[in-house]
């Protein structure tokens, strides 16, 4: 069978389950994070990787992956949206990686988060600042 | 600030890399009238790879002059270290004495009696012969182009890239990278690409829609029996400082994780030696430097430094070329058991009375000059005023260009881009329609005329100073503060965005601009597509027309504090 990409990414929609935290007017960072980590402290840095733009080329479309092997979950936030929350990751036990990749809207210059749940409940932390300009002249 | 002193020394104690630098000392030569071109090609042949590298020539195809910054501050990490050294500190922290060719070459002081003593420098023709003279001597030396060469000139313009196209297949360049080659539209770069016969690099140009590498990544070159790998890393903010309508299809980026993913693949193949061939900009390359394991070299370009030595980063050395055809590098590398351990540099400065041209690239040089020569060198007005751009802010060519936007379309303020190319006039020089195009080209110059608020023209400010100023340098996009005409204001460069721009003022009445209130403003260089108006050079013409001989006063609009 001939496997074009397109329908490769379906079929890799379709192992992960996505969540879009929505529901709750206007949560905030705080409390999404403390829904997710359920009071752990996160720890800052290692374990997990967050790839984004330094600025962004299209504010209304930012790639964004994000990596942390052996998680059972991983929340991204963008702190600055009038809506943080952006997408929850679940991982199933037979889950091949512990990574995903979107695309998301940033409505201005702000930090973007990303929480994952290790399996032994521990919150790993890490952010990355993403610059939305407004254009200007490169020489 | 590293000394030459304190350079060797830290290269020794890193007991890695032992090199040596130098920019030559010629001044009591030059005095004597006996500069020649073998003192200026001088070098000492040493261990088995040579590199040459030339970037950001801007299409400037004949010799120039060009006035090296008189303001070009560092912030955070930056403030204080090369390239963020102007005039005397320059000089003295690379012991280069006043008014020698040197100091007449790498900085701005005194630049009109020097350059009357020192001629105009750069062009295709005498950077031939010094490529060709490295080649009679290493003939395995790797001939690499930064980018920006397919923009800058009246016949760039009209032949879209091709003259310079022309120019370095026939210089022998070996592989290059890209920036304003972009702003000719994706088809025609790669209508250029598909033809190029060497490869267009950039790790870093990616599918905008696929987010996967569009262009080569790399070229191995096996050279005196050792394996050379030298990987492009393009102008990272393509759509962001140009207009991305014009290449839709590719996104770009600095792209870190990226590039230490190519490194560590390039080294698994066996890679000896690892050069990367880079539009970044050098405050961005010095970073990546200290961030990025493995790369023995790094090229940069896209700031428009010329540094005479190198600067050591780690096990990393920087190698800062200049613009315009100023400068060639030479970089002699011993390379062994895998591992860079030993360089040898010089910065050779390209004085065209000095360096003779290649007879082969003048003609070429003429022969593709002579379909437009009644265009190009029309006489459109004189100067008495030493007319430069580059420098953090306005220099006297952006004020000329402002005063004749607001002339000639009837506009309070005017706007026009911090871009850093475009070569420089000496007071009693005729202007020509060339010596416009120079400072103008570009395939989005129409000068639109628009109404901004007090409050839009604030914002649209700082966020220009931002991509100066930010003290990170992954957030710097490498152009200079916008011109402005007409508009007066503070900026403290210390300071976050929103806080750095105050005192925005009329400069005619000295009235306080009024956030609310509306102002007509003209400029050019929009990145939006659809942008109506004349082209910048043609408003310029006829301003100059009018004017006759050009005479301007400094430009005192703009006060900076928080250096």
């Amino acid at each position: 069978m001939k496997l074009n990409r397109r329908e490769a990414l379906w079929v890799g929609l379709g192992g992960m389950a996505a969540l879009v935290p929505g529901l709750a007017a206007a949560a905030t960072v705080e409390d999404l994070t403390a829904a997710f980590t359920g009071g752990a402290t996160p720890a800052e840095g290692g374990g997990i990787t967050l790839t984004a733009p330094e600025i962004a080329e299209n504010g209304n479309t930012v790639p964004i992956s994000v990596e942390a092997p052996g998680a059972t979950a991983i929340m991204l936030l963008a702190s600055g949206n009038p809506e943080a929350g952006v997408a929850t990751f679940t991982f199933g036990p037979a889950a091949g990686g512990h990574m995903a990749a979107t695309r998301i809207r940033l409505a201005k210059t702000q930090d973007v988060i990303a929480l994952a749940k290790m399996p032994d409940g521990s919150i790993l932390r890490t952010q990355a600042t993403v610059k939305v300009t407004i254009g200007g002249c490169g020489g | 600030m590293i000394s030459r002193r304190e350079f060797l020394q830290a290269s020794a104690a890193a007991s890695v890399i032992v090199g040596a630098a130098g920019f030559g000392n010629w001044s009591r030569l030059a005095a004597q009238q006996a500069l020649t071109q073998d003192q200026l090609l001088a070098f000492e042949d040493f261990g088995n790879v040579t590199l040459v590298h030339l970037t950001d020539v801007h299409a400037q195809l004949r010799p120039i002059w060009f006035r090296e910054p008189e303001v070009n501050l560092g912030v955070g990490e930056a403030r204080g270290r090369p390239p963020h050294l102007t005039g005397a500190e320059f000089l003295k922290a690379f012991n280069i004495a006043p008014g020698t060719p040197e100091a007449y070459a790498l900085t701005h002081e005194d630049f009109v009696a020097l350059g009357r003593a020192y001629g105009r420098m750069g062009g295709m023709d005498r950077v031939a012969t010094v490529v060709k003279a490295i080649r009679a001597a290493r003939p395995e030396a790797i001939v690499l182009d930064g980018g920006d060469t397919w923009h800058g000139s009246m016949t760039s313009f009209l032949t879209k890239g091709q003259d310079m196209v022309n120019v370095m297949s026939a210089l022998g360049v070996e592989a290059m990278t890209s920036h304003w080659e972009w702003t000719f539209g994706s088809a025609r770069v790669n209508e250029i690409v598909e033809a190029l016969p060497f490869p267009f690099l950039g790790a870093n140009i990616f599918d905008a829609e696929w987010d996967e590498p569009a262009f080569e990544p790399y070229a191995v070159f096996e050279r005196g029996g050792t394996r050379v790998a030298v990987i492009g890393q393009a102008f990272p903010y393509m759509p962001i400082a140009n207009p991305k309508w014009m290449f839709p299809e590719y996104a770009f980026g600095i792209r870190e994780e990226r590039m230490q993913q190519v490194v560590d693949e390039v080294r698994a193949d066996g890679a000896e030696l690892v050069v990367c061939l880079s539009h970044n900009g050098f405050d961005v390359d010095h970073k990546m430097a200290s961030r990025v394991r493995g790369i023995d070299v790094i090229l940069t370009g896209h700031t428009h430094d010329a540094i005479p030595e190198p600067v050591v980063v780690g096990e990393t050395i920087l190698i800062a070329s200049g613009s315009h055809g100023k400068f060639v590098s030479r970089v002699d590398l011993q390379v062994e058991s895998g591992r860079m351990t030993g360089f040898r540099h010089r910065l050779i400065p390209v004085f065209s009375d000095v360096i003779a041209p290649d007879p082969e690239m003048a003609a070429l040089i003429e022969a593709e000059r002579a379909p437009f020569r009644d265009q190009l060198e029309e006489v459109i007005g004189t100067t008495e005023t030493l007319l430069y751009r580059r420098g953090n802010f306005n220099g006297t060519w952006d004020d000329l260009i402002c005063e004749a936007i607001r002339a000639e379309r009837d506009a309070e303020i005017a706007l026009s881009p911090g871009v850093r190319w475009g070569a420089t006039l000496m007071p009693g020089d005729p202007i020509t329609r060339e010596d416009i195009h120079n400072v103008t080209t570009m395939t989005y110059g129409q000068v639109y005329r628009t109404e901004m608020t007090g409050e839009t023209l604030k914002a649209v400010l700082e966020d220009v100073a931002d991509n100066l100023f930010n003290p990170d340098p992954y957030y710097q996009q490498g152009g200079d503060m916008v011109r402005v005409g007409g508009l007066g204001f503070t900026i403290d460069i210390g300071k976050p965005i929103g806080e750095r721009i105050g005192g925005l003022h009329l400069t005619d009445s000295g009235e306080a601009l009024d956030p609310a209130r509306s102002y007509v403003v003209a400029g050019w260089a929009s990145v939006n597509e659809g942008t109506e108006g004349p082209q910048i050079w043609d408003v310029v013409e006829a301003h100059v027309r009018k004017v006759g001989t050009v005479r301007l006063t400094p430009s005192a609009s703009v006060t900076v504090t928080g250096t």
